[in-house]
């Protein structure tokens, strides 16, 4: 079966930086793949480039087989890759349960759609509201999305990439921020995703990419350093070296 | 031949004088992110001042002058400290409202003080004549606007690249949170800029007072041109503007002369190709 | 901005079921309008010309409130798209034919299509920019305008065209009631359709791409081409004032396609209070009376009112003074 998700020999400069050299690496369907580094060695910079918010100078990427490398960021999307932020990037004052329609709307296509009131898609309604609970988040419904607690606002990102139905995934640090006592939602919801995903995730917690991935791909000054399973990392010298330091 | 020259200098000066009108409004873009549309109200309070005292009060011109533009700045950092730093935070739209406010309020003052009437400044004998270059001769006014628009951008180039507050104002440009964490006083270089700004504008409307009329409207009614440059030469680039200045005061001035029944299309025509060229400003990328 | 309340919370009446978000019925604001409005024709039959006025340019303002409010694109050259509706519909009635509904579509495709040709190329840019380059469109509109005399008459105006009984049977009389309840009608509809155009998936994106836009395009959302879209309807529904205006004033003249008149009608959406639809039309009342009582006496006193006016909504704004209240005597949210 072909991989999800392939990326080849990606290669990015920013003027005289080289933020990006020669990466590549496959992601196949169920694949929890972990993408770690030191700070500033490139991964989100590498995610913007995959998710199509950045353009490569080299390289290729391909989606279930289909080179995406020339398209943009939309047209990704609708073909079945999406993404959550580090930084959390929500429309603030949208009630939550109508953030989450409106992906869905996106997802339908009904996006350009503008004669029907939102409240006239009771199925799309009904699916936001599911999505919501099992999140443990349909109480919030009706709530300003900048009302939420921060760990809460995280969810309604995942929650935003995984109403698309995608086959991709792409978490950027989906923990960050949050306090260590208010994680336990996250986690499950992370424990909780479709088998059938490809899940890439940007993490610095290695508790929680050694409970999660059953691959891990190793980043520094922009280039992969290792490529293994979790076990292979764990042994690998030139990880412990650059990153792991004391005893994983 | 005449036509070209006359164009030239007539152009050159009118540049000279949105430039230093304007490089007050670029620095402030550029430094503290802040539309301020009542810039134009600085040049027209600094004009009003100078002609004001000269007529009213008696004063010489070389005494008004300087003493306008210090009123100028006066106002401007009293504005600055108390009401305006408060939006620097705000949306660009509330910015822009608020200012459009200021200067309404600017305009019904300086219409109850002075009347609506056109206030005009009085050159001195040496400036008022004409200066003889052997081939051509020249308003004196004009080789006066065209110098100091010159030794403005030459002092503001120096002050920017060799003083310690030049320093300061660049590191703040670039991030403002570091260079407080470094030591910068912010506020005194956000206080002190905008003064600055004001002071330029006050002496570009006593400059300009012959290109752009004196009345209570001034300060809408150019403000737009001010804007234009601004845009187009880059927010706080003042090489941006000098050039963007220079450029569309030639455009403007030679549409006036050879097309005038087309009325500023060149112009805007001009700014929309130069902003879609380059959308950040002349000088950036 | 201000939130919208239309999208908000509103909590359904069964206690057991938790709130859900529901939209305002779109019918509502346009029938309070109509009521209102035809109250004010019946109550003040030697007002009608003001309240003409005041129609019209709610309608002006409610397509800017698409554009600024909804899509969140500030504007300074809105003037453009009212502009060309009132000068093609009078071109129109002095040229073709003097039917008023006809003459009221063409200004609707006009203004749609000047927002359509400025909006593809406004639309690549952002912010400070975007916000000069709508300047640079209007006044390059202005120019031409000034330039084709032949058509537009410049300095002079464009008039001499009559304009024919609406709909075959209602001649627009010198008291102005046939123009009053003819520009009453086209708000109350306009009003009802943008009401749905708001409530709608297509509303729900452009706010989205308003509040996020980094948001949206990771949903997957064309967001160019959204906006194009808005700005085009925005166009149309300022042609349709626009048209109005040259109908029922039988002139058009250069100001209305000028820089002045651009900054008027943001101060007007402003003051109502922009994203909400019926603000527009608060904004456009509140202004247009103060204007007309203030400016009868000295235009420059106006200038103190309305310059204070404005500094004041930015410092305190109605929606943040009533957030405050209801937090105060409200409790905890």
């Amino acid at each position: 079966m072909s991989p999800l998700l392939q990326v080849e020999a990606l290669d990015k400069r920013f003027g005289g930086l080289h933020v990006t050299r020669g990466v590549s690496f496959q992601l196949a369907a169920g694949d929890r793949l972990a993408l770690i580094g030191p700070n500033g060695a490139g991964k989100t910079t590498l995610v913007n480039q995959i998710s199509g918010v950045l353009r490569s100078d080299a390289g290729r990427i391909r989606l279930c087989g289909e080179d995406v490398t020339g398209l943009g960021q939309a047209r990704r999307v609708r073909m079945g890759l999406a993404r959550t932020f580090q930084i959390t990037t929500l429309a603030p004052h949208l009630p939550v349960q109508r953030q989450i329609e409106m992906a869905l709307f996106e997802r339908q296509g009904l996006g350009a759609y503008a004669w029907r009131s939102v409240d006239d898609y009771p199925q799309l309604r009904d699916e936001a509201r599911v999505l919501l609970a099992r999140f443990g988040l349909l109480g919030h419904a009706a709530t300003a999305t900048q009302d939420l607690a921060y760990g809460e606002q995280r969810l309604i990102e995942m929650a935003l990439a995984l109403a698309l139905r995608p086959k991709v995934l792409l978490l950027d640090e989906p923990m960050a921020g949050v306090p260590k006592g208010d994680g336990a939602r996250l986690l499950s919801a992370l424990d909780a995703l479709p088998k059938e995903l490809g899940v890439l995730i940007i993490e610095h917690d290695m508790d929680l990419v050694f409970r999660l991935a059953n691959r891990i791909v190793v980043l520094a000054e922009g280039a992969v350093l290792a490529n293994g399973t979790p076990e292979q990392i764990r042994r690998d010298p030139k990880v412990r070296a650059a990153y792991l330091g004391h005893s994983a | 031949m005449n036509i070209l020259f006359n164009i030239a200098v007539d152009g050159l000066a009118y540049g000279m004088v949105l430039f230093v009108i304007a490089v007050g409004l670029s620095l402030t873009l550029g430094l503290m992110r802040f539309v301020n549309l009542s810039h134009g109200a600085f040049a027209m309070v600094g004009g009003y001042c100078a002609a004001l005292l000269m007529r009213e009060a008696q004063w010489s011109f070389w005494l008004a002058v300087p003493a306008a533009v210090a009123a100028t700045a006066a106002l401007g950092a009293v504005l600055e400290a108390s009401v305006l730093r408060h939006l620097y935070r705000r949306k660009e739209l509330e910015q822009v409202l608020f200012t459009i406010g200021l200067s309404f309020v600017l305009i019904a003052a300086t219409n109850a003080l002075a009347g609506p009437q056109v206030q005009l400044i009085p050159l001195p004998p040496m400036l008022a004549g004409s200066v003889d270059l052997g081939w051509r001769t020249l308003p004196a006014q004009r080789l006066l606007v065209i110098g100091a628009g010159l030794g403005i951008a030459a002092l503001a180039a120096w002050v920017v690249a060799r003083t310690r507050f030049g320093i300061w104002l660049r590191a703040a440009v670039d991030h403002d949170g570091t260079a407080s964490s470094l030591g910068i006083p912010i506020r005194v270089v956000q206080c002190a800029s905008f003064a600055a700004g004001a002071a330029l504008a006050g002496l570009g409307g006593i400059l300009g007072a012959e290109l752009m009329p004196l009345e209570p409207y001034y300060a809408l009614k150019y403000l737009v041109l001010v804007l234009v440059v601004v845009s187009v030469g880059g927010m706080g680039s003042i090489a941006g503007s000098l050039v963007a200045a220079v450029a569309l005061g030639l455009i403007e001035t030679a549409s006036k002369y050879l097309a005038s029944d087309w009325g500023s299309l060149f112009f805007f025509l001009a700014m929309a190709l130069l902003l879609a060229w380059r959308p950040n400003g002349l000088l950036k990328r | 901005m201000n939130t919208p309340t239309v999208l908000t919370a509103r909590a359904t009446p069964r206690s057991e079921a938790p709130a859900q978000p529901r939209c305002a019925p779109p019918w509502r604001a346009p029938a309070i309008v109509l009521a209102a409005g035809a109250l004010a024709c019946l109550l003040l039959p030697d007002q009608l010309g003001l309240l003409t006025r005041i129609f019209i340019a709610a309608l002006l303002v409610l397509s800017l409130d698409l554009v600024v409010g909804i899509a969140g694109l500030a504007t300074l050259g809105h003037a453009a798209l009212f502009g060309v509706g009132a000068y093609a519909a009078g071109i129109f009635a002095l040229k073709v034919m003097p039917d008023p509904l006809l003459g009221l579509a063409v200004g609707v495709a006009a203004g749609a299509a000047l927002a359509l040709a400025s909006g593809a190329f406004l639309l690549r840019y952002q912010g400070f920019t975007f916000l000069m380059l709508t300047v640079a469109v209007a006044q390059i509109v202005l120019s031409l305008a000034q330039k084709a005399r032949d058509w537009t008459g410049a300095d002079d105006g464009l008039s001499g065209f009559a304009v024919a009984p609406l709909l075959g049977r209602f001649a627009f009389d010198l008291e102005g009631r046939v123009a009053a309840w003819y520009a009453l009608a086209v708000l109350v509809l306009a009003l009802y359709l943008l009401s749905r155009l708001m409530n709608s998936p297509f509303g729900l994106a452009v706010r989205g791409i308003h509040e996020n836009r980094a948001r949206m395009a990771a949903l997957g959302t064309p967001i160019y081409g959204r906006l194009l879209a808005m700005y085009t309807v925005a166009g149309a529904v300022a042609g349709a004032a626009g048209a109005l205006s040259a109908q029922t004033n039988a002139v058009v003249g250069l100001d209305s396609l000028s820089f002045a008149l651009s900054a008027e009608v943001l101060v007007m959406l402003i003051l109502g209070g922009a994203g909400r639809l019926y603000g527009a039309v608060i904004g456009t009342v509140v202004f247009t009376l103060l204007h007309h009582t203030a400016a009868s006496i000295n235009p420059y006193h106006w200038l103190f009112v309305v310059g204070f006016l404005l500094m004041s909504v930015v410092l305190l704004p109605p929606a943040r003074v009533a957030a405050f209240l209801r937090r105060r005597l409200g409790g905890p949210r």
